[in-house]
């Protein structure tokens, strides 16, 4: 295990930010080069610290239902109760640890974080305020991808609402108030959905402590994963039974919310139109990743009965969201609204992947998720690339922009392409992965999802038309072309979009074993559910 | 008859401490105005008090003939009302509202010392009578510290409510008690109790007593429908008033209603099933009536919350809704709920005594107590908002705070005891809830100061008595094993077989 000062990197990882934020809050509020500096240095380190653990990275481990299969784990006991004998034992761990499923996760919050900062360094608002809680979010979505103890993984998911609140509601657009307040209690209603079914699941599952030999209940979601530790009559003992297909689906829409799925997704284009670009930034880039890694990491897992018997309605959700997304998509005429319902339909990619239940599948859903961070973070700095220039996001407004701005053309084109899922770029292959894996599951509803690929063409072609093709307005005569900040921002993202489209083992060898080991859980155990029925 | 009265006296000291310290305020007040002594000496009363409650052996007793009952349960409240007492004396100190009246501030603190006895005879009562005496100390001092800065029209207004109210619900326990009595003939309640078991008795009668008495518990914790005189009292009153009435009568009315339940409904020859919840004599399941009086609360006080403007107010609903919480915890009827409510009790005292002490600041800075006076108030005093965000995210119920600790309890009570629709709808109110402290957030960050809206600091004592209030706050939220562990251990009611 890699440590440094006697904390595990996991530690570091998560909590540098916090240790960021208190550094920004003891700055003084008009030194403001400094306090963008701070945020900058403590990602950069964060960067830093995620190409290490992706170096060390053990590609033969496993993970997912195994303690051993996890790499970097840090485990100390947090809360442990030990009570009178109608109560039974209380165990809360403070435990880390990453695998194939998260690792890729981890490095995306880093970068993205990363990027991020650099995105916030047009923002003069209460400067202070705005950083410190930028480097609070990062550490919520750190924490949510290396927790391994549901109590703790449900105070990271928590942790982040305020900071989004916040930062929404401060530094956003004319609809703030009303965007940041519907994002606060969409994302409440589904996590307190997950709460309950985090209690129900405590409840049922006891291990052995091997200190004392008495059964303990816990918290720890290994522990959750394994059909024998559920104690005999408790609510979801069993397999295949009501309880367990509803505690299945209160976890599924407290996931769902944030991925978004149709139709729980309301929330997405108002908090996405409302938000600065940076925020803009990390909701498409790490928050709605959120929710895809909670039902591959919690609910496949440990309900994998209810993942056999959901299948089709979760493929059919994933069509859903992928052409619905793609036609309203196709409606707009506000670019950051464009990007936001884009956005809804790339996760329905993700959502079909999964749902296939296969290797072929689930890969290209977890690529799916670390390739739609990288470019549509791509996509939102470029609407804030121009937004800042010509203060307005209406499509229809420019045009002719190619012989104006080259540079940003470029790597507009690029984005777009790889959005649309052009060969040669990332976006493709984990679109391919996902759709094969789908086809052999459900070929129809593969089929059907199809018609999604081609909108998307469509409706990015069309965009790409409308901004920089045709004549140039008047006023746009004198926009400056891309600046030295926001290429330093966009380049590495280009950079990683066309590597991992052209070769993306780097990409795939981390996951492959933890996805072949979540494929077995989830149809040995499924099958054992049918077979039941 | 001495001897037993002496012996019962070893139990008594908490609440002989309060009494002489009630006495020496009445006196000390006829030599001195100095409302600063008179408050210490109050202090010193309650100090003293929850020193013998801390000391007394861990055993439990009953005292003077079984008409108190001295257990791990009473303990366990009679901490929380006095230390509520204490940090509102502390509040009184600063109170710029107290300090704009120059008379009868010996009266003030006498007569905060003397609700507190009221409360701790309360969490200990297990004689009906008894029960009915300690509820009417502790009204008729409500009754006239709510009505305390009386030149204020709303202030009266308030108090005249409270005692018609007041007098009404204890009138319809009183009545309760009486039929009781006809049935049983018996007014200690492990009599009650016995009388029941031997089976004599018409069921229905005993339904009508008991939720004539129920009125009375009700009334006192201000559950829907017995909640009318809440938002009143509470916008009327002093806040140091109101912010003693939403934590510790409502404990007090909570520890009460909890021992009579238990003690004079369930099976105590039965015992405890087997997953530790009690069986009930008759076959009446008088949690039922408890959820309907949970679910009432919490949805009626959340979704009247959501259209207030004056923070008092808006309190006092929300206080409303977290007593609707707290009865699912007793709905369960097990002691992992009792437990429960008892740990919600902890971590409410410090979230609710926050907001409230926040919004006596405002109020003593701006004078106003409305939600426009909140407008950028995190530009204008960021400690404050800061605080105050924390406060109200716990009464929300998200994590690291404390007060997701104590929803985590009742909610688990709940999953433990299959009661799943209860629970779904305690969940979706504390997003309801949310809406409406969040409100308070919006105006203090996302709105931008009024014109001439002044900025303010803190005096030291202000910010050590934030942070008194903070640091548990969060605290608790992020290491809650001893809490938790203290109070499962304290679980025990007299006469219960474990």
């Amino acid at each position: 295990m890699m440590q440094f000062l006697g904390l595990g990197i996991l530690t570091w990882i998560t909590f540098l930010p916090v240790a960021g934020m208190a550094v920004v809050l003891l700055l003084g509020k008009d030194n403001k080069q400094a306090i963008r500096w701070t945020a900058a240095v403590f990602t950069g380190i964060q960067v830093v610290i995620a190409a290490l653990i992706y170096m060390g990275f053990d590609r033969g481990m496993s993970g997912i239902n195994t303690m051993a299969g996890f790499q970097y784990v840090e485990k100390v006991s947090w809360i442990d109760i030990r009570s009178f004998s109608w109560f039974g034992n209380l165990k809360i761990e403070y435990f880390l640890g990453i695998d194939g499923l998260s690792v890729l996760m981890v490095i995306l919050t880093a970068l993205i974080s990363f990027i991020a900062v650099f995105a916030s360094w047009g923002i003069e608002k209460s400067l202070k305020g705005y950083f410190a809680l930028l480097l609070l979010l990062d550490a919520g979505m750190m924490g949510v991808f290396v927790s391994l103890d549901f109590f703790l993984f449900y105070v990271f998911w928590e942790i982040m609402l305020l900071p989004m609140y916040f930062l929404i509601g401060i530094w956003g657009g004319p609809r703030r108030e009303y965007a940041a307040i519907k994002f606060f209690l969409y994302t409440l209603l589904g996590s307190v959905r997950m709460l309950l079914a985090v209690i129900a699941l405590y409840f049922s599952v006891s291990v052995l402590d091997p200190a004392t030999g008495e059964k303990v209940h816990t918290f720890n979601m290994i522990a959750m994963m394994n059909p024998a530790n559920f104690e005999p009559g408790s609510l979801l003992e069993g397999v295949g039974t009501t309880w367990r297909y509803m505690a299945f689906i209160a976890l599924f829409i407290g996931f769902a919310i944030k991925v978004p799925i149709f139709p729980f997704h309301t929330w997405l284009p108002d908090a996405h139109v409302e938000a600065p670009t940076a925020i803009s930034v990390i909701l498409a880039g790490v928050l709605l990743k959120m929710g895809t890694y909670g039902i591959l990491r919690v609910s496949f897992p440990m309900f994998p009965d209810a993942a056999v018997a959901y299948q089709i309605p979760l493929a059919i959700l994933g069509f859903v969201n992928i052409v619905y997304g793609a036609l309203v998509a196709m409606a707009q005429t506000d670019f950051k609204k464009l990007i936001a319902y884009s956005s809804i339909s790339h996760m329905g990619v993700v959502i079909l992947g999964m749902a296939a239940l296969n290797t072929q599948g689930m890969t290209g859903a977890i690529l799916q998720m670390f390739n739609h961070g990288t470019i549509t973070a791509m996509l939102f700095l470029i609407v804030g690339v121009i937004y800042d220039r010509a203060h307005t996001r209406g499509l229809n407004e420019f045009g002719g922009l190619m012989n104006q701005m080259p540079r940003y053309s470029a790597v507009m084109v690029i984005a777009f392409f790889a959005a649309l899922g052009l060969p040669g770029l990332s976006g493709f292959i984990s679109e391919a992965f996902s759709f094969i894996g789908a086809f052999q599951a459900f070929r129809w509803i593969a089929i059907a999802s199809t018609i999604g690929i081609v909108l998307t063409a469509a409706y990015m072609l069309w965009t790409l038309q409308r901004v920089f093709l045709g004549t140039l307005p008047e006023k746009w005569k004198d926009l400056p072309d891309i600046n030295g900040r926001e290429l330093f921002m966009l380049v590495p993202l280009a950079v990683i979009v066309i590597i991992l489209g052209v070769y993306p083992a780097p990409a795939i060898d981390l996951m492959s074993s933890a996805v072949n080991t979540l494929v077995d859980i989830v149809n040995a155990q499924g099958a054992m559910a049918l077979i039941g029925q | 008859m001495l001897p037993h009265i002496l012996e019962s006296a070893k139990l008594f000291y908490p609440e002989l401490a309060l009494t002489i310290a009630f006495c020496f305020v009445i006196l000390a007040g006829l030599v001195t105005r100095n409302r600063i002594f008179t408050g210490l000496a109050g202090m010193a009363g309650v100090l003293a008090a929850l020193y013998f409650v801390s000391v007394q052996a861990p055993v439990d007793g009953t005292a003077f003939s079984d008409m108190l009952a001295v257990d791990g349960f009473s303990r366990f409240f009679k901490i929380v009302i006095l230390a509520a007492t204490f940090i509102v004396q502390l509040f009184s100190l600063q109170s710029a509202e107290l300090k704009s009246r120059a008379m009868g501030t010996a009266e003030y603190n006498a007569l905060l010392t003397a609700l507190a006895l009221g409360m701790c005879l309360m969490a200990g009562a297990s004689n009906m009578l008894m029960m009915y005496l300690a509820l009417e100390l502790t009204s008729i001092t409500s009754y006239l510290l709510a009505g305390y800065t009386r030149e204020a029209e709303d202030s009266a207004e308030a108090a005249l409510k409270y005692v018609i109210y007041g007098a009404v619900a204890s009138g319809m326990m009183l009545y309760g008690i009486s039929i009781v009595y006809g049935l049983t003939g018996a007014l200690d309640i492990y009599s009650v109790n016995q009388a029941l078991g031997s089976g004599q008795v018409n069921l229905w009668t005993l339904i009508l007593a008991g939720i004539l008495i129920t009125v009375g518990f009700g009334y006192k914790i201000s559950a829907v429908p017995f909640h009318f005189w809440t938002p009143d009292v509470y916008e009327g009153a002093p806040v140091t008033i109101t912010a003693l009435l939403s934590v510790a009568s409502k404990a007090a009315g909570f520890a009460m209603m909890i021992r009579f339940f238990r003690v004079t409904f369930a099976d105590l020859i039965m015992g405890g099933q087997e997953t530790g919840a009690w069986a009930m004599l008759g076959g009446f399941e008088w949690n039922e009536v408890l959820a309907v009086l949970a679910v009432l609360s919490m949805t009626l006080g959340n979704l009247v919350a959501l259209w207030q403007n004056n923070l008092k107010r808006l309190l006092a609903y929300s206080s409303i809704a977290h007593a609707g919480y707290m009865l699912l915890g007793v709905v369960t009827m097990s002691p992992e709920g009792v437990s429960a409510v008892m740990i919600y009790f902890v971590v409410y005292l410090f979230m609710n005594l926050g907001a409230f002490y926040v919004v006596m600041l405002v109020a003593d800075k701006t004078g106003s107590e409305e939600m426009s006076a909140y407008a950028g108030l995190g530009q204008r005093s960021p400690f404050i908002g800061v605080a105050m965000t924390i406060f109200l995210l716990s009464l929300t119920g998200i994590p690291p705070t404390a007060g997701f600790v104590g929803k985590l309890y009742i909610f688990s009570a709940l999953i433990g005891a299959k009661m799943i629709g209860l629970v779904v709808i305690g969940a979706l109110n504390s997003v309801v809830s949310l809406y409406y402290y969040v409100r308070i957030l919006k105006n203090m960050f996302l709105k931008d100061a009024a014109p001439g809206g002044a900025v303010f600091g803190l005096s030291v004592p202000e910010v050590a008595m934030l942070l008194l209030l903070l640091v548990p706050t969060l605290l608790l939220g992020l290491y809650f094993g001893p809490l938790v562990e203290y109070a499962q251990a304290s679980v025990s009611i007299f006469g219960i077989p474990r």
